[in-house]
Order: C-alpha cells, then sequence, then structure tokens
C-alpha cells in the first residue's frame, strides 16, 4: 500500500465527515429559516447574527440534556439504533466523486475515496442496510408508537427502493457501467435528465419516501404516532437520529445531483483545466446538492401528507409499474440504436 | 501475508457471530448476529475481490431477506413464557440431524482445500462485474433465464396468495 494514498483518502475520509456533519447541522438551521419564509415568520434569530449560531446551540442542548433509556426498552439494542442509522447515512459517502482530478503536492488527488466498480450498487446495498437503523431503535424502545413508526418506515423504504432501483437502472442501461465515476464523465455533454425525465421523477419521489421525508414522513407523522420511531429517545441519541435524516438527505441529493445532473459536470468545461476545473466543478456540485436540498424543503413545507394506504398505492401501483415501463422503452431504444432489429 | 492474517480474523469473526446466533436466546438478538455474519461473509466476498458477488449478498441477504425476518419477529414479540418446552425425542433427533449436517460439511471442506489452490491459479478479476455478466450472458444463459422464470413463478404466486386473502376478508 503506497503511504502517500493512504494519508490522501484518510484526509479525505475526515474531510468528507466533517463536511457531511457540517451540512446536515447547517441544514437544520436552512430548514427552519425556509420554513419561517414560507410561512411568513422570521425564524432563529437570537443565536448570533441572523441566528447563524443556532445550530451549535441546538447541538450543545442535545448533549447537555438527560440520557434517558426507558425501563423496559433493549438497552443494548436501545444504544445501537441510531449509531447504525448514524453509521449508514455516513458511509454512502465514500463513493461519490465529488469533483474532478485535484492537482496537489505533484500527485494527481481522485476526490472520491473509493472509485468501485460497483459504486451505484454499494449505494442501494447502503441504503437498504439503513432500514436497520430505524427498525432495530423503534422496537427496542418497547412502546407501541415507536414500534408502528419503525414499521412504517421499514416498509415504506422496502417498497420504494424497488421503483427507485428500476429507475437507477435505466441510468445503468444508459451509461453501461456501475461505477458512479463513470456515469458522471459519460455527462460532460447531455445530462442524464434529459434521457430520462421520467426515471429522474420516479427516482426523486422515491428519495423523498427513502428520506421519510414529507409528503412521506408517514413514520414520524405527530398526528397519530406522537414521535414515530423515535419517540422514546433523547437527548444525543434522538440528535444523532435527526441528524442521520439530514445526512442522507445531503447524501441523497449528491446522489441524485451524480445520477441525473451530472454530478461535477457544468456548461463550458472545456474552457477550463487543472485545478481551476477542479475547484469550479466542486462548486458546480455543491450548488447542484443545495437546489435539490432547496426542492427537498420547499416540498416538505407546501404539500400535506399522504395517507399512508395511498403512499402503498403510488409505490407499487403507480411507480413500480412506469419505472418498469421506462426500462424496457429504454432497452428497446438502446437495442434499436445498437441494430439489434 | 497480511491478506492473510485479515482472513483469519475474518474467519474467526464470522464463526463467532455465526455462533452467537445459535447460542443467543432472543430471537431479535439472533436475527442481528445474523445480519452481522452476513456482513462478515460480505467482507471475505470483497476480499476475494468479488465485488459484485459481495454488494449483491449485502443487498439480498443482510438487507432485503433479514429484514423480512425482523419484522416476523418484531411483531411476534417473543419471549421467554410463549417459548414452547422441547420434548425430548425433539432434542435426540436434532442432535442427530445436525450431527450428520456437519459431518457432511466436514466431508465437503476435506475437498475445497484443493479447491482453494486452483481457485488462486485463475484470474483475479473473476468476481468483477463485468466478467460476471459476460459468463452469465454466454456460457450459462440458459440457467440463467430459467432461475429467472422461477423467481418470476414465485412472485406471482405470492401476489396470488395475498390477493385470495382479501377476496376472503370482503
Amino acid at each position: 500500500m503506497d503511504t502517500a494514498l493512504l494519508i490522501e483518502k484518510s484526509i479525505l475520509v475526515l474531510l468528507l465527515f466533517l463536511v457531511s456533519l457540517g451540512a446536515a447541522a447547517y441544514m437544520t438551521y436552512f430548514e427552519r429559516k425556509l420554513a419561517a419564509w414560507i410561512q411568513d415568520r422570521v425564524g432563529p434569530d437570537r443565536a448570533g447574527p441572523f441566528g447563524i449560531l443556532q445550530p451549535i446551540a441546538d447541538g450543545v442542548k442535545m448533549f447537555l440534556k438527560e440520557d434517558f433509556i426507558p425501563a423496559k426498552a433493549d438497552k443494548w439494542l436501545f444504544i445501537i439504533g441510531p449509531g447504525i442509522a448514524m453509521f449508514t447515512a455516513l458511509i454512502t459517502s465514500a463513493v461519490v466523486p465529488w469533483g474532478p482530478k485535484l492537482h496537489l503536492f505533484g500527485r494527481d488527488i481522485a476526490l472520491q475515496v473509493a472509485d468501485i466498480n460497483i459504486g451505484i450498487l454499494y449505494v442501494f446495498g447502503v441504503l437498504s442496510v439503513g432500514v436497520y437503523g430505524i427498525m432495530i431503535g423503534g422496537w427496542a424502545s418497547n412502546n407501541k408508537y415507536s414500534l408502528y413508526g419503525a414499521i412504517r418506515a421499514s416498509s415504506q423504504m422496502i417498497s420504494y427502493e424497488l421503483a427507485m432501483g428500476v429507475s437507477a437502472i435505466t441510468i445503468v442501461l444508459l451509461s453501461g457501467s456501475l461505477s458512479l465515476n463513470d456515469i458522471v464523465t459519460q455527462q460532460s455533454g447531455v445530462w442524464n435528465v434529459f434521457y430520462q425525465p421520467v426515471a429522474f421523477f420516479i427516482f426523486f419521489v422515491c428519495a423523498l419516501a427513502e428520506l421519510n421525508r414529507a409528503p412521506f414522513d408517514l413514520p414520524e407523522c405527530e398526528s397519530e404516532l406522537v414521535g414515530g420511531y423515535h419517540t422514546e429517545y433523547s437527548s444525543m441519541k434522538l440528535g444523532l437520529y435527526l441528524f442521520a435524516e439530514y445526512t442522507s438527505m445531503f447524501v441523497s441529493s449528491a446522489i441524485m445531483a451524480i445520477l441525473f445532473f451530472g454530478g461535477y459536470n457544468f456548461p463550458g468545461m472545456s474552457h477550463f483545466s487543472g485545478n481551476t476545473l477542479a475547484i469550479i466543478g466542486i462548486a458546480a456540485f455543491a450548488i447542484k446538492i443545495f437546489i435539490f436540498i432547496f426542492v427537498i424543503m420547499w416540498i416538505r413545507w407546501t404539500i400535506p401528507r399522504f395517507r399512508f394506504d395511498q403512499l402503498m398505492h403510488l409505490g407499487w401501483k403507480t411507480l413500480l409499474p412506469l419505472s418498469l415501463i421506462n426500462l424496457l422503452i429504454t432497452g428497446l431504444v438502446i437495442a434499436f440504436k445498437n441494430g439489434w432489429f | 501475508m497480511s491478506l492473510q492474517i485479515i482472513s483469519i480474523i475474518l474467519g474467526s469473526l464470522t464463526l463467532a457471530s455465526a455462533l452467537m446466533v445459535v447460542l443467543s436466546k432472543h430471537p431479535i438478538r439472533s436475527v442481528i448476529y445474523l445480519v452481522v455474519t452476513f456482513f462478515f461473509i460480505t467482507s471475505m466476498y470483497i476480499m476475494m475481490n468479488a465485488q459484485f458477488l459481495a454488494i449483491v449478498n449485502m443487498i439480498v441477504y443482510a438487507g432485503a431477506i433479514m429484514v423480512l425476518f425482523l419484522f416476523v419477529l418484531m411483531l411476534l414479540n417473543l419471549n421467554k413464557e410463549m417459548e414452547p418446552m422441547n420434548a425430548k425425542g425433539a432434542q435426540i433427533a436434532a442432535f442427530i440431524a445436525g450431527g450428520s449436517l456437519f459431518l457432511v460439511l466436514i466431508t465437503a471442506l476435506k475437498d475445497t482445500l484443493i479447491l482453494g489452490q486452483t481457485y488462486r491459479q485463475q484470474d483475479n478479476s473473476i468476481g468483477l462485474v463485468k466478467e460476471l455478466g459476460n459468463l452469465l450472458f454466454t456460457k450459462y444463459v440458459v440457467a440463467f433465464e430459467l432461475t429467472s422464470i422461477l423467481f418470476i413463478a414465485a412472485m406471482v404466486g405470492a401476489i396470488l396468495l395475498a390477493k385470495r386473502e382479501k377476496q376472503i376478508i370482503e
């Protein structure tokens, strides 16, 4: 193992960890400000100028609160539940290509922790494991509302994973590779969203459902389930669950930007080269992620919640057949283009 | 050499967590240990550079199937009072069946040691998705398609079963 490579990757991992956590923290602030703006309020404005220190105050509060474990809870599982949720939210970012190669200290540094040739499958693998954090936490609480929340969350995540996977397969068909890096480099001309608007729409709706965000936030539906799967959680364990939600929102925005909006590609890319290209590329990618986060929050504060049976109908009877038809048509067009008929 | 040490550590961890599946008294914890076992098996596939197999193992077994197991167990809410008492006859039968399975596995293991040597001489990229895809869609295409038909039959069957129940309720 090359020592320089090891150091380089370690720094990148640490940086990604900090950026994901920082982004998640400031997304809570952004969400509150945005909600305030949409509802014609002021929002948090006490801590620092424009309330900019609010996430830090929230974090300190989370740490200082009493850490309470219910008497009849399964202690061990109650503790590892939020840990799993946070872990799975963080490790997805390992396969995300954050920008073009950076040239520093006489080395070409790839801004991607692991360029594995099954990147997109890795994302789905982590996604399917992410269910455990919520399920274990909800069950271990020994509370009926938590259990209902956990069951809702996991059945919703399993259902929407299918349509999401099928719409991702159409992208794989287009690019002929499972590696996220290849998918991004192939979009340097035209972004995938122009070829696959239907797949993008399905993927976006499914991502909302996977994230348990409104209008699909039934797992934490206050009017029915108190607080959903984290009803019994307090202190930093609750903080980890909330943080995990925002981190996965950040990472899934990145994945959507990669699959459909060209990742770090931007119009007029050929005029730049070297480090300038890398920095503008990272900035373009960050802007795309920011726009996705904004849209997801905007939807939350605009659209009311679905009913649970409506949610299941939408997933199984509308999105899944639609994505399958889309896949079939894409396959036929590609076969026709390759001269198979 | 370090690779060998890692695989020994992984192997013993796999065995330990697999043992915990059986030894753990609590059904939910057993399932969680089984998930952990699947993760160790996934990491072993990665050690053999079989990335595709590793990730499919993770998605299908650790992700999908075990979630269903967990689902069922959580809804059953098993506890010690509800646990059925094991009859002596069943215990003896289980011991004999387990023992013979163990014997079969040991015999199989004897052959795999030789197979393991031939594996090393082969191409290291065999587990990558490109090679696997090429093999599945050329040499093994009939088996592959037949398996997919089997899966579709199972899926249609499951949907049919679920539907019939609904009609009875109505």
